[in-house]
């Protein structure tokens, strides 16, 4: 208790510090031989490129950012949860489809897919903690191709995706628990009872990257909050830690840190899915779903200090570290340990027929390093870099094998810290998540910018930092600004993968495709009208749509560019319709019309010197009106049909 | 002078009948295989270089088909849709009626070249030559015709008027905001080596006696 008391005097301090850190401005102790060479570092002059690719989560803009590494400018926007006008997306039928009745996501931890342990640069998964789904970016385009879910029996999907080491499965877990399956109501206050969370495991299709939910798990109403899997000694394993082992349902600020220690899931992917392959699960909701109490093997709880956030696999697939977030030390687990504590049955409890194992038996050691530990990296040269959120700072440690003078003292193992501006969550090292880092950079997500940037108002972005941990020291390089906000990110060396740049005309599979000026035109079926474009600069073919009140339209309109950034858009005036098609593809949408007037419609992705006389016209008739006769606005008028 | 004008006569007449040693039946047959040859290389190519356009737009030309570089050719139909903007035909296969005709005169050159060998005369070696030298040149003319008719026949209702222009056939121009690179390609370095060829065929011989 003493312990406790003094920690949380530690963290109000700390809290303090903080708030102080806010105020202060300009970051002195850099001379100017310092700021050349990181100007140097992280210059990528006019024409170069970037070396890595850095994938951001958006949180809850729903979106991706893609910015370059070194250089941290951003790129582009990946839409994938919420619509993002400047690239048509969530106005087209085919991405309204896919983002279902939502309009936004919380994206929180990007994960690329693997094979055999290492990113085989295929897909990028990014999960959505606000409304349970998951998606599939694809990295042959950078585009959305999938969302999943929401996902059933499952609530609050922010402990993912993470990724098994041949892409077999992405895992999740639940952040908050509901009673099960969704629908049904119970009293918040019989949460024991009636509330459960969830393990899923989302089956990848090895070859499509379709996705679909394998298998779950019941767990008990814990949070669960990040996670990671094994790979090595630990293939066919998953981890992850959590707050409100308490089983709290109000006050949570209090009432879900009450104890010392929570509870972290240790999961058996490979034995959850041999025991739904041999029968021994139950469907709900159409998903077979695995009670652990009634199939042992397959979940196993170690107490972790304290509310621990990340649970990081190390690249060797040994060393699990927990993040303390409210104690001041990182707890590295053993799993060559955690194995055999297993196999023993060394356990010291057990938590609803799920056996608990005894702290001692697995523990490494906890390294003191420092106030509100949260994300744990490595370079895979057997050191680990972690955000301290309270202290604002990243420190670098080096991983165990300890020695003996090493474990009795483990402040002698903390090497270097490096301060943050401000409260770093998340953090990411190149590659750190594969059996062999890339290394050489690592950056810092920080929560709070707080007045580092130039005076934008009470709205303030996100800050990043670039960290070159190439040396024994650690530097800090370069800054960046981004929109609310990464929570994980991901690196991908540029050279790994070759996006295409259109789409060729043989992909394009579209029904409603056109590339001839021929095929174009607009038909009547009853009150069913039909229009197929083609954009190509600087017209589109027929630029005359006629159409009456009471009509159902839809347009279809293809890109036949196929010249990269040759990107063409259709908006309509007034009618919020606004579709971007790159080169080669066909978009689609479809109109009610209600009421009659003459709506332009024009090319608004800025296309070529004539992109302004990219122009036309959308004719809506009165029902009364005599309908246009057959062929007019040519080649564009109504053919009946 | 009369006997001067015959002895010259005679002189040519011996000289057209000299018979084609072994040497220049050997490089007849070199220039026969690289005029084959060279049918499968382009022998023109008219690469154009812009700010937007930093890698290049290239044009492929060879005796019976125009090729653009890039995806599925995909330049030629950039150009196309760039030279619309000022009014001028799109360039197409089909509008190109010399690449009909032009791989039958090849098979043609070839065949004069094959004859030279069997008959072994240098009247052969002459003759081949001749129409050889004159089809290139009308080739070539013909080629440069293309040019200003694509340049000067321009669309008078076309978005943009330029001054009307003719690409050049052989260097470096520009052309609005293009820089027009055109040069002669292995097909072309092919045929001028199989003329270099035929020249030395006759140029073997010279010094056979008539028969």
């Amino acid at each position: 208790m003493k312990r406790l008391i003094n920690q949380l005097l530690a963290l109000a301090v700390a809290l303090a510090t903080t708030t102080t850190f806010t105020g202060c401005g300009k970051q002195s102790g850099t001379t100017q031989a310092d700021r050349t060479a990181n100007a140097l570092a992280s210059y990528v002059a006019p024409g170069e490129k970037d070396e890595y690719y850095l994938f951001y989560s958006g949180g809850h803009s729903g979106q991706v950012f893609v910015a370059g590494i070194p250089s941290m400018r951003h790129i582009i926007t990946i839409p994938v949860f919420a619509p993002y006008p400047a690239t048509g997306y969530g106005f087209d039928e085919e991405s309204k489809k896919m983002m279902g009745a939502f309009t936004w996501g919380d994206v929180h931890h990007p994960g690329l897919s693997q094979t055999k342990s290492k990113y085989d640069g295929r897909w990028l998964f990014v999960n959505d903690n606000a409304n349970n789904r998951i998606a599939r970016i694809d990295l042959r385009d950078f585009k959305t191709h999938q969302i999943l879910g929401p996902i059933p029996n499952s609530m609050g999907n922010h402990g993912s995706s993470f990724i098994t080491e041949n892409s077999e499965y992405i895992l999740c877990a639940t952040r908050f628990s509901v009673p099960l399956p969704k629908g049904r109501v119970a009293d918040p206050k019989d949460y024991e009872k009636e509330f459960n969370g969830m393990v899923s495991g989302i089956k990848v299709d090895p070859q499509t990257g379709e996705m679909s939910v394998g298998w779950q798990i019941l767990t008990p109403p814990f949070d669960w909050d990040l996670g990671s899997t094994g790979k090595g000694p630990s293939s066919g394993w998953a981890f992850w830690s959590s707050y409100n082992t308490e089983m709290a349902h109000d006050v949570m600020e209090v009432n879900s840190s009450q104890k010392d220690r929570d509870l972290c899931a240790v999961v058996n992917w490979r034995a959850a899915e041999k025991a739904v392959a041999d029968g021994k699960a139950t469907m709900m909701d159409g998903v077979p779903i695995i009670d652990p109490a009634k199939v042992p093997g397959v979940l196993y709880f170690i107490p972790i200090g304290k509310s621990p956030h990340g649970m990081d696999v190390d690249p060797t697939g040994k060393w699990i570290v927990a993040g303390g977030k409210l104690q001041p030390s990182t707890t590295v687990v053993n799993f060559e340990k955690l194995q055999a504590a297993i196999n023993a049955k060394t356990f010291e409890g057990e938590m609803r027929g799920v056996p608990i194992v005894k702290y001692d038996a697995v523990v490494e050691g906890e390294v003191p390093v420092g106030l509100g530990p949260l994300h744990t990296q490595y370079d895979g040269k057997g050191f680990a870099y972690t955000s301290m959120f309270i202290d604002s700072n990243i420190t670098k440690w080096k991983m165990p094998p300890w020695t003996d003078e090493e474990k009795k003292d483990l402040n002698k193992v903390v090497l270097d810290k490096m301060p943050t501006h401000f409260s770093t969550g998340h953090l990411v090292v190149a590659g750190s998540d594969t059996a062999q880092p890339y290394g050489k950079w690592c950056v810092a997500m920080n929560k709070l910018s707080a007045g580092r940037h130039i005076n934008v108002g009470p709205s303030q972005p996100e800050s990043s930092q670039l960290i070159d941990i190439s040396g024994e020291k650690m530097k800090m390089v370069a800054e960046a600004y981004t929109e609310p906000e990464p929570h994980f990110a991901q690196i991908l060396k540029v050279s790994e993968i070759e996006p295409k740049e259109i789409l060729a005309k043989a992909d394009n599979k579209d029904p409603n495709a056109v590339w001839d000026k021929e095929a174009t035109g607009v038909t009547r079926n009853g009150n069913k009208v039909l229009a197929k474009l083609t954009a190509i600069r600087s017209r589109f073919t027929p630029d005359r749509i006629d159409a009456q009140v009471g009509d159902e339209l839809t347009v279809s309109v293809t890109n036949i560019e196929q010249t990269r950034d040759m990107i063409h858009g259709f908006g309509v005036l007034e009618q919020n319709v606004n579709l971007v098609m790159d080169p080669g593809e066909t978009k689609t949408f479809h109109l009610k019309m209600t009421k009659a007037g003459v709506f332009p419609f024009y090319c608004t992705n800025f296309c070529s010197a004539l992109h302004q006389e990219m122009q036309g016209y959308l004719v809506v008739w009165n029902a009364g009106d005599a309908p246009p006769a057959a062929g007019s606005g040519a080649p564009g008028g109504i053919a009946q049909k | 002078m009369f006997q001067k004008v015959a002895g010259l006569l005679r002189r040519e007449f011996r000289f057209l009948h000299k018979p084609l040693n072994l040497g220049s039946r050997l490089f007849l047959l070199a220039a026969a295989i690289t005029i084959a040859v060279s049918l499968f290389y382009p022998l023109w190519k008219l690469h154009l270089v812009a700010p937007q356009y930093s890698d290049g737009l290239d044009l492929y030309i060879s005796s019976y088909k125009i090729e653009g570089g890039g995806f599925n050719g995909q330049h030629l139909v950039e150009i196309n849709n760039l030279n619309h903007y000022i009014g001028m035909k799109p360039i197409q296969e089909a509008d190109f009626l010399e690449m009909r005709w032009m791989p039958f005169v090849f098979g043609l050159i070839i065949l004069m070249t094959l004859r030279s060998i069997v008959f072994g005369e240098m009247s052969n070696v002459v003759d081949l030559f001749a129409v050889y030298v004159y089809f290139g040149a009308f080739s070539i003319g013909s080629f440069w015709y293309r040019l200003y008719q694509y340049g000067h026949d321009l669309n008078p209702h076309a978005p943009m008027h330029i001054k009307p222009f003719t690409p050049l056939l052989i260097g470096v121009k520009q052309i609005a905001n293009f820089r027009e690179y055109s040069f002669p390609q292995t097909g072309a370095y092919l045929l001028c080596g199989s003329v270099v060829l035929i020249v030395l065929a006759g140029l073997w011989s010279r010094k056979e006696k008539a028969a």
